[in-house]
């Protein structure tokens, strides 16, 4: 008799066990709605997938007269501006200051102290004060995903310089690299696929921030329309859009693990 | 023959604890210096301190005559047990470092002309260790004989006037390490190299080394022994090869050391 811990599921196995559970959600939703409207035809908490049909269809052909595109490619264009500047931002940094703070133990011993005392804010704490210091515009909630994941990433980055094996760093020097040739040639290269798995893991912070700083004070945006629409039960627009948001964040996911095998195939263990 | 490396009366101490003591030493040029002894003997630190990875707290340590400051130098070159490699650069990208680090201090990359001539040397290299046909080849790819071979091409391609091994045969099987006495041995006369060897292995000390040092501790407090440190207890020179003296080998505990001795 094979052991349960022994049991491997082959590719097509995995992926019909992959996709049961998220059936049976699908199904028990279907079935809950039905009996809610079959109690009260005006149900709005579960609403059924014709009307979330409908909804659908609403925000993804009204127009915003304002600038003219639908509603959910105007949330979307602006909630991925905000995401992808406060991402880049806190990557630059990260990638900077983890680099430096790595391979120089001088400046480890300076900045150090400081990154740990910021990263252990609470940063929708500080949102407030992001808000009267730069006003409500864009400005504050890029900061806020910038500082919300920064810190973080700085720290995980450093960590991993840091703990790459001495030997490396001594055979480098016996081969005649200075300083800065370490961290060029060194340290960096074996940096970059522990950074964009560093992004990876910072994509849903980030989310959460993003939608913090949105739902407080903000004009368009995936955040501000589901906190929007709450406001009128209007649940056959957020499930749609929290639906879209987790498609949004699951290819962003796939696609800086694609950039990671593809760009640095020796860090998977299958380079050539 | 004036010494290529002499160390004068070094001491090395963390704390109140002694490491080594009383440590002089002078290594000719060419020779093949196998230094064994248990753990905790200080070789790893005799090696470190050649490397310049480590300070003597007293003495000093002179290069060709001169003082060397206690920094990692292009004169030294190192093969470590393991993590001797770059896992993020291709053999050839490993050999060629050293060219590059040296040719472009600011990129680190060569271009051009000076590129393909370090490239035609990191080949020569890695053909003389018998990687010709893995130029592309990453070192997550390769065996461990594979990836100690990349580490002394990489090491010798900056012609150093010292190599260091720091027991770079001891993770391998018995069969790959014969192949490396082999290589080792070859590239030490082909190229004139200055070795000094760390190792677990007596009987690799006897058959590679044209000396062999043993380290240990010559005095011992039972109450404090850490406060005596170790030194060379045997330094024999192997002109023609000998068998090691019965009482280093009881000491060092070697089962049967003799068989692969006269090779």
């Amino acid at each position: 008799m094979r052991r349960l811990v022994d049991i491997r599921p082959r590719r097509g196995a995995r992926l019909l066990l992959g996709g049961l559970p998220i059936l049976i959600l699908l199904v028990v939703y279907l079935f809950a709605s039905e009996m809610r409207h079959a109690a009260n035809s005006a149900d709005k908490v579960l609403p059924t997938f014709s009307a979330m049909g409908q909804a659908i269809q609403g925000f993804t052909t009204d127009r915003d007269p304002m600038t003219g595109r639908t509603t959910i490619v105007a949330d979307t264009l602006a909630s991925l501006y905000r995401l992808g500047l406060g991402l880049g931002i806190a990557t630059v940094t990260a990638l900077l200051l983890g680099l430096l703070l790595g391979v120089v133990p001088l400046a480890r011993a300076l900045l150090g102290p400081v990154i740990m005392v910021i990263a252990v804010i609470p940063p929708i704490a500080v949102l407030p004060i992001l808000f009267i210091v730069l006003g409500l515009d864009e400005a504050s909630k890029i900061a806020l995903i910038a500082i919300g994941i920064g810190p973080f990433m700085t720290r995980d980055l450093a960590g991993f310089v840091a703990a790459l094996p001495r030997e490396q760093f001594a055979k480098a020097q016996t081969l005649g690299a200075n300083s800065w040739q370490l961290a060029l040639r060194v340290a960096l290269p074996q940096l970059m696929p522990r950074l964009i798995e560093a992004v990876r893991l910072s994509i849903g912070p980030a989310w959460v921030f993003l939608i913090a700083a949105e739902a407080v004070a903000s004009d368009v945006g995936l955040g501000y329309r589901i906190f929007l629409v709450r406001r009128y039960f209007a649940m056959d627009i957020i499930l749609p859009y929290v639906a879209w948001i987790s498609l949004l964040a699951i290819a962003a996911d796939a696609l800086l693990l694609l950039i990671s095998r593809k760009g640095f195939a020796w860090a998977h263990g299958d380079g050539r | 023959m004036s010494a290529l490396l002499e160390l004068q009366d070094i001491w090395v101490e963390y704390g109140d604890k002694i490491v080594l003591e009383r440590l002089s030493i002078a290594i000719a040029e060419r020779s093949f210096v196998a230094v064994v002894g248990a753990s905790g003997s200080g070789k790893s630190t005799f090696l470190r301190l050649i490397l310049g990875q480590e300070a003597p707290t007293r003495g000093q340590v002179l290069l060709g005559g001169q003082p060397m400051r206690a920094e990692c130098g292009a004169d030294r070159g190192v093969v470590f047990q393991r993590y001797s490699v770059f896992p993020h650069l291709t053999a050839l990208g490993n050999v060629m470092f050293g060219l590059e680090c040296a040719g472009a201090p600011f990129t680190g990359r060569l271009f051009g002309a000076s590129r393909r001539a370090a490239k035609e040397t990191a080949m020569a290299m890695l053909a003389a260790v018998g990687l010709e046909h893995s130029l592309h080849v990453y070192p997550a790819q390769m065996s461990g004989g594979m990836q100690q071979r990349l580490a002394i091409a990489q090491a010798l391609v900056k012609h150093p006037r010292i190599l260091l091994l720091d027991e770079p045969f001891g993770a391998l099987d018995p069969g790959i390490r014969l192949d490396m006495h082999e290589l080792i041995t070859r590239l030490w006369q082909e190229h004139g190299l200055t070795i000094v060897m760390v190792t677990h292995d007596i009987s690799e000390a006897f058959k590679l080394g044209t000396r062999v040092l043993a380290f240990d501790k010559r005095r011992h407090d039972p109450q404090a022994p850490h406060r005596f440190g170790a030194t060379v207890t045997y330094d024999l020179p192997l002109d023609r090869k000998t068998f090691p003296p019965a009482a280093l080998v009881e000491a060092l505990g070697d089962p049967d050391p003799q068989p692969s001795l006269l090779q």
